[in-house]
């Protein structure tokens, strides 16, 4: 297949193309999901994700890294995450240890020179060689940078970051490339796609949303999340699916502290799987309630709420209600 | 084809989203890769591009409706103006309206419309009062005087022929009357609408206080609710300083551990900032009331930033009012504080033993405390050396001030006698001085 010149990818087809080769990887997209990353593709630029924990924001990056067949290189984002920690940093330690050799061999060079300014000559022929890239530890930043055929750059929850971390970021996101004062400015042979997460921690700042494109994913309708957890969880009976994930969608409509997300679901997916449950009873969601909710006052709203809970749930006819692409404003 | 995006992206910049020169690049990019054909996918796009919060992409889904719908038949218009069955009208004079509205050519007459409105550039549309005037605009663009001369003619010639002759082009004149408006009524929810709302927050910031009534609350609360964002904003950064010169020791040699102890890393001792505090002194007397209500809402609403905030209200008696606030909504919290604090006769002097009593460890070096009075005191003791302690504990007092300096001292006002210990004293009239004094409070802070 011919490489599109301009952004160095494989130019994608369609939106539907992007959905299918995500799928095939094991990650249910929607039509936003797979415009954003279209765009991203065709423009080359970064996107930002924000929404709820546990809906996929992480995984998306971890599948297009799958699906596309390039490395993925992951940042994650603390208080107190430095340029050293990201980008690069020199290997002090292995510098140290060459002096102490080279040491012996430092007459050698030396030799027969007879004054200090002859000595200082000849060994500033050798100048660089502490500062090259040999003793060059390259952190994820810069290793995306020098992929050679492109790779998947996931930078997670960036809002945990602190502020002039987001500035520094600024180079890197718009002309990728870094810039390491000792050797020059490395700039990408093909650019990363570059994927941003944020929990909403704090505001991020203008100049970074300014160059990303921005992509909201909240909770998944029914079927959507049907579809995920029958991808991620095998066996599981149709039915005893159809159940759970009503349930599950029953419990985000009511004003608990922590709504339960798809990794959730999936995880009591799991459970009943492992309990070999075939159908949800009231005592049986009691006792797996804490798979899903995880906090000890929204098991004590939702407990007594099982029963008719359940009832719904079971009446609930599969995909007849589909939430609004932003359920969680307000 | 650049048209309709820049006129879209100049909708949302007066809608309040902000899009800048790259962003608009970026969607016209964008267009150039995914084209007009496919509308779900053209939102979803320039979603993607445009709007960058989801406060932001309610408002850019709102407007895409509002403004695609129309674009759509204006794209419409510009594919029938390339054919060349159509150039007669091209070139040609504008359409007899007559025919035009009788013909019952949809087609035609939403071409007809769509050109007089760019004439008349209904688009510029600021005020919802103007929908009248660009609707009459259009209709003359359309030949509307041409057609008020035959509708005379006609009702001079008058008779049976010329009554309904009249009749016909009254009916005709009706039509386009209406559908202009409905043009121009279009073009202000796309364009005016926003900029109105904007015009009015501004308007109602400079407004005093005071002077406000019921029918403003609403948009009060609104714009409160704004401007503590805008304050969270500024305020949320991250508080540390590096005090460079001061060596970390302990943590510079685990972190050079690994080569032999040589300081390489060498590493600072930070200091971490203070977080703000504020303890908030609200005087709830009839003529201060008003104030209280709008600095309470305001300081509130930014808890995220301010999480350490007490508030005391008093007119002769003091008292914390932070449960009343905590535990019901503002406006049940608001009548309640006043029916508690706000009878009796204003005393400051009660008021500082009472928090003296009472309250006194609640402010402490990192504290601001924040009054909001008239200082007022019914020529009672205003009780200096209480308040000189306080100014003394905490880190700084501020003093808001509704009434206007001149008329501080006069009367009973002992607003001079707290001055000198006060780091600042604000006249505060309007939502704007508010802002301005809480954003000087956090500042302090950095």
């Amino acid at each position: 297949m011919a490489k599109d010149l301009s952004t160095g990818y494989e130019p994608m087809t369609s939106i539907d193309a992007i959905t299918a080769g995500l799928e095939g990887v094991g990650y249910i997209s929607t039509r936003q999901i797979s415009t954003a990353v279209f765009l991203a593709l065709g423009l080359r630029k970064p996107i930002l994700i924000e929404g709820p924990a546990g809906v996929g924001k992480t995984d998306l990056a971890a599948s297009l890294s799958r699906w596309l067949d390039l490395p993925l290189l992951r940042l994650q984002c603390y208080e107190g995450l430095d340029e050293g920690k990201a980008l690069y940093e020199w290997k002090y330690g292995k510098q140290l240890l060459y002096t102490q050799i080279l040491k012996e061999k430092l007459n050698d060079v030396i030799g027969d020179a007879e004054t200090l300014q002859d000595s200082l000559g000849k060994l500033s022929t050798f100048e660089d060689l502490f500062f090259s890239e040999q003793f060059l530890e390259s952190r994820p930043l810069l290793t995306a940078m020098k992929q050679e055929a492109g790779s998947v750059l996931l930078i997670d929850e960036i809002d945990k970051s602190d502020e002039e971390f987001e500035a520094f970021l600024l180079e890197v996101l718009s002309d990728y490339q870094v810039t390491v004062p000792e050797i020059g400015t490395i700039s990408a042979n093909v650019p990363p796609l570059v994927i941003l997460t944020s929990n909403n921690v704090r505001e991020l700042g203008d100049a970074l949303k300014r160059r990303c494109l921005h992509l909201h994913i909240g909770f998944p309708d029914h079927a959507r999340e049907r579809r995920i957890v029958r991808a991620r969880v095998e066996g599981l009976d149709a039915d005893l699916l159809n159940q759970m994930v009503a349930f599950v969608q029953s419990v985000r409509e009511v004003d608990i502290k922590k709504r339960p997300s798809i990794a959730e679901t999936v995880d009591w997916a799991k459970t009943l799987l492992l309990l070999h449950a075939t159908a949800l009873d009231e005592t049986f969601v009691r006792d797996t309630l804490n798979v899903l909710l995880k906090h000890e006052s929204d098991i004590a709203v939702i407990g007594p709420a099982v029963p008719k809970m359940l009832r719904e749930s079971l009446v609930q006819k599969p995909g007849g209600r589909t939430s609004s692409g932003y359920p969680d404003l307000g | 084809m650049e048209r309709p995006l820049t006129n879209f992206i100049r909708a949302l910049r007066s809608s309040d989203v902000r899009v800048s020169t790259g962003e608009a690049l970026d969607a016209a990019r964008t267009l150039k890769l995914i084209g007009y054909a496919d509308r779900d996918l053209l939102k979803d796009s320039l979603g993607c591009v445009l709007a960058k919060s989801p406060d932001e992409k309610v408002t850019f889904d709102e407007l895409f409706e509002l403004y695609f719908s129309h674009s759509d038949r204006q794209n419409q218009q510009t594919d029938r103006e390339d054919t060349p069955s159509d150039a007669s009208s091209e070139s040609g004079e504008a359409p007899d309206p007559v025919d035009l509205v009788e013909s019952g050519d949809e087609t035609g007459l939403a071409m007809a419309i769509e050109k007089a409105a760019e004439a008349s550039g209904v688009d510029n549309i600021r005020f919802s009062t103007q929908v009248a005037y660009f609707a009459q605009q259009m209709v003359k663009q359309m030949g509307g005087e041409k057609l008020q001369a035959r509708l005379l003619e006609a009702l001079q010639q008058g008779g049976q022929e010329g009554d309904a002759e009249a009749q016909r082009l009254i009916d005709v004149r009706r039509e386009l009357t209406m559908r202009a408006r409905e043009r121009a009524e279009k073009a202000f929810d796309v364009f005016g609408a926003g900029e109105t709302q904007q015009f009015r927050d501004d308007f109602a910031a400079d407004k005093k206080l005071s002077a406000l009534d019921r029918s403003d609350m609403e948009r009060m609360k609104r714009l409160i609710a704004k401007i503590a964002k805008r304050l969270a904003v500024k305020h949320s950064r991250r508080r540390r300083r590096r005090n460079r010169g001061q060596l970390d020791v302990r943590r510079t040699m685990r972190a050079n551990a690994g080569v032999d102890g040589v300081p390489f890393n060498v590493i600072w001792r930070q200091k971490r900032k203070d977080k703000p505090k504020i303890v908030v002194i609200c005087d709830v007397s009839g003529s201060v009331a008003q104030y209280v209500r709008f600095l309470l809402l305001l300081l509130w609403s930014m808890k995220d930033v301010v999480p350490d905030l007490h508030a005391f209200a008093f007119s002769f008696r003091l008292g914390s009012v932070d449960d009343v606030l905590e535990q019901n909504d503002f406006e049940t919290a608001m009548a309640k504080i006043l029916r508690e604090y706000g009878m009796g006769s204003t005393s400051y002097g009660q008021a500082w033993s009472d928090l003296k009593i009472h309250h006194e460890q609640i402010i402490d070096r990192r504290t601001t405390m924040l009054v909001l009075g008239d200082a007022r005191s019914n020529y009672g003791d205003p009780r200096i050396d209480l308040f000189r302690e306080f100014a003394a504990r905490a880190k700084r007092v501020i003093w808001l001030n509704p009434e206007g300096p001149a008329l501080w001292g006069t009367g009973d006002s002992v607003i001079p006698r707290y001055r000198p210990f006060c780091a600042q004293v604000t006249h505060v009239s309007t939502l704007k001085d508010m802002e301005r004094a809480v954003d000087e409070i956090l500042s302090a802070y950095n």
